[in-house]
């Protein structure tokens, strides 16, 4: 057997490639992060709750409506947006102009909530959420074993990134967003309706997250708790790629999962704190993050 | 006219403390976990089930009202120490029952025997409780990681599950199930091929199990718990684990877990547990009553555990005539001890409460009638057969 490092090959590309599937749910999920705090300047601590959001709506929908994975798939951002969407318009659009850390504890003590109220009804193990029979199954890469939801999950979040990433930095509507959030009045001047783009762009950042948890729901068991489980590990992403930055929040997503991956294979006890090395040690470096521009 | 003063306040101070010792009723506190991962599996069932105890005895203890009280303590040692302290120091705590989490159970069994309080150990498994760290104040009730490690690892090891790989959850619990079942297994004639360590409430275990799949091993063994093992048993099914021809064992699993994962994941599991509600008339009659109080859910054996221990506690201080916890916790020593959960039970010094145990197999979607019809009884582990024999025992309280 072929070895590098002391480490079968064989090994490595396996986990490398579950890295870049963690990858993908850290870049989909920091992505939303980086466009709301990007354009709203606000750190929405409520992001990991409507991940969880996101797949308790679809797993509703099945038990209750009998929609499947698919149409949950385009229904459960949906409606996570559109929470998302009430949320700024009643509560958080009153916190714009104080300080970031009336937001920030705003969006902490409604995860929190939203998380006990789950919480109060489904309990903590989590409820089941079957992989679309589509998508059941899986590849022999000879290396590994890729069931075929994992692979769908790459390519899926991998797409909205890159769609995302065209929407902001590349369309019209991306330019009256960006220009918003630089000089609100001047653009208001112009006959642009911004708290109408404000609360779009809360409300696009909540329907990533919900997406997100969609796409994690057969993966993990569907539980209030799931948010909570990863949203650390999404805003150590965000600092290391810079605040706000949207195509460094999706670049570090997949970097931090493959360093994660490889940290399985060298040294599987460092796992869970490799992610946080790394941050600190950005910070020190380049305060700012990987991609940020200030400092 | 100063010294008169200080000696009424001296007077009111000491009849003030001494009031609250009079008209404070005796308390049971069920330490467990309200909003973690063990919440179903122990949780407010484990309230529930003792309450149902306190109630059925009547209420009161030697003449005096008995309460229970409960307290969360989120599965850190140093919050459950704390509470359990404070329960015993100020709020006249008498027992303190289930306690999931063996790093918790480990901290409060420090306190209690320190504190002559009764330990009623339920959902904490360690065997290590009634090991080398045993107490004269403890009763472990349900299970122990000995007694799983035994029923199933030699089942699955003597159907010819000679290799064997371990997914080890990187705690106490972990470690003493991972050792007890290894030990079952090199007994029954296998051998371990390799072990991997993964955090508490781990989120994603594909790159263990990949280490796990391509290790060939014959069965890849789950030392771990609830979330973690239903996350670890529907991500296996994922990489077709069981379809490239390897046999997982889910060394610790509750009903609750089962019920989370569904069947079509967890069918055909052979697992060791201490209780199951569908057994017969006398079960089935008292998991009946608990699930009118639990919206329908039926319970663990954690629950019944709960409830048994109290009961048995209750009557034994009774009998005593004392709340000492090691008065009562001596008499329940002596005393018969038989009912809907205990078969063919005894307490022993060690603090090992020796009960027949249940080696079953998770049912098919196709075999069970309806929700909750989950187990199939393969056999009956007689108890003294069941938990480790108390010749092999590290406890100092046992006489050699």
């Amino acid at each position: 057997m072929t070895m590098i490092f002391g480490i079968p090959v064989q090994a490595l590309l396996g986990q490398l490639l579950v890295g870049l599937i963690n990858g993908s749910f850290y870049a989909a999920l920091s992505l939303g992060l980086a466009v709301i705090f990007g354009l709203l300047r606000i750190i929405n601590f409520a992001h990991g709750a409507l991940y969880m959001l996101g797949a308790f709506v679809g797993y509703l929908l099945l038990a209750f409506a009998g929609i499947g994975y698919w149409p949950a798939l385009i229904v459960a951002p949906l409606i996570v947006g559109l929470f998302g969407a009430v949320l700024e318009r009643t509560m958080l659009s009153r916190l714009y102009k104080l300080d970031h850390l009336y937001s920030l504890l705003f969006t902490f003590g409604l995860a929190l909530f939203i998380e006990g109220t789950f919480r109060y009804f489904y309990g903590s193990s989590g409820q089941p959420y079957a992989v679309p029979p589509s998508l059941a199954g899986g590849t022999n890469l000879g290396f590994m074993f890729l069931p075929n939801y994992r692979a769908w999950v790459v390519v899926a979040s991998f797409a909205v990134c890159i769609g995302t990433w065209f929407l902001i930095e590349r369309t019209k509507l991306g330019s009256y967003l960006r220009a918003a959030t630089e000089n609100p009045t001047l653009v208001q001047a112009f006959g642009v309706n911004v708290p109408l783009l404000l609360t779009f762009t809360y409300a696009f950042g909540c329907a990533l997250a919900g997406f997100t948890g969609i796409l994690a729901a057969p993966i993990y068991q569907v539980s209030p708790v799931m948010g909570s489980n990863i949203i650390i590990i999404v805003f150590a992403v965000v600092v290391v790629g810079g605040m706000g930055s949207i195509f460094g929040a999706i670049a570090t997503g997949y970097l931090l999962g493959l360093a994660e991956g490889l940290t399985k294979v060298i040294y599987p006890e460092a796992s869970n704190i490799v992610v946080f090395v790394i941050m600190a040690v950005v910070l020190l470096v380049r305060p700012a993050g990987l991609f940020g521009k200030e400092a | 006219m100063q010294f008169k003063s200080t000696i009424l306040a001296a007077a009111t101070a000491a009849l003030l403390a001494s009031m609250p010792a009079l008209a404070e009723p005796y308390r049971l506190g069920v330490l467990t976990d309200m909003s973690g991962m063990n919440f179903d599996l122990a949780g407010q069932g484990s309230v529930v089930a003792a309450q149902m105890a306190v109630e059925d005895f009547g209420g009161k203890l030697l003449g005096e009202p008995v309460e229970v009280i409960v307290g969360d303590h989120q599965n850190k040692p140093d919050i459950g120490s704390t509470l359990a302290r404070r329960w015993i120091d100020e709020q006249n705590v008498k027992a303190i029952v289930d306690v999931p989490t063996s790093s918790v159970a480990m901290a409060v069994q420090e306190i209690t025997r320190n504190s002559d309080t009764a330990f009623l150990v339920s959902t904490a498994g360690s065997s290590d409780l009634t090991g080398k760290a045993c107490s004269p104040t403890t009763a472990q009730w349900t299970w122990d990681t000995y007694a799983l490690a035994n029923g199933t690892g030699r089942a699955i090891t003597e159907e010819g599950g000679k290799k064997w790989y371990f997914i080890t959850v990187d705690y106490t619990f972990g470690h003493a199930l991972e050792r007890d079942t290894s030990e079952a297994v090199l007994a029954a004639g296998g051998e371990v091929i390799g072990t991997v360590r993964h955090p508490r409430e781990t989120t994603d275990f594909s790159s263990y199990l990949l280490q796990a799949q391509s290790s060939g091993a014959d069965v890849v063994a789950l030392a771990n718990s609830s979330g973690d093992t239903m996350t670890a048993l529907k991500q296996a099914a994922e990489y077709g684990i069981t379809a490239s021809g390897q046999r997982i064992a889910g060394m610790l699993l509750f009903l609750s877990d089962v019920h989370a994962v569904g069947l079509e994941t967890a069918q055909g599991l052979t697992l060791t547990t201490g209780f199951y509600w569908d057994l017969d008339d006398q079960t089935r009659a008292w998991s009946k009553r608990f699930g009118e109080r639990m919206n329908g859910k039926m319970p663990t054996m954690v629950h019944a555990g709960v409830y048994s221990s109290v009961m048995n506690y209750l009557k034994a201080a009774e009998a005593a005539g004392s709340v000492s916890g090691k008065a009562a916790i001596d008499k329940m020593r002596t005393m018969d001890i038989n009912d809907f959960f205990a078969r063919n039970a005894h307490l022993r010094e060690d603090g090992r409460m020796v009960h027949d145990m249940y080696l079953v197999q998770v049912k098919t979607p196709e075999e069970s009638k309806g929700p909750w019809d989950y187990y199939k009884v393969i056999r009956t582990i007689p108890g003294d057969q069941a938990f480790r024999p108390l010749d092999k025992s590290e406890c100092p309280l046992v006489k050699k």
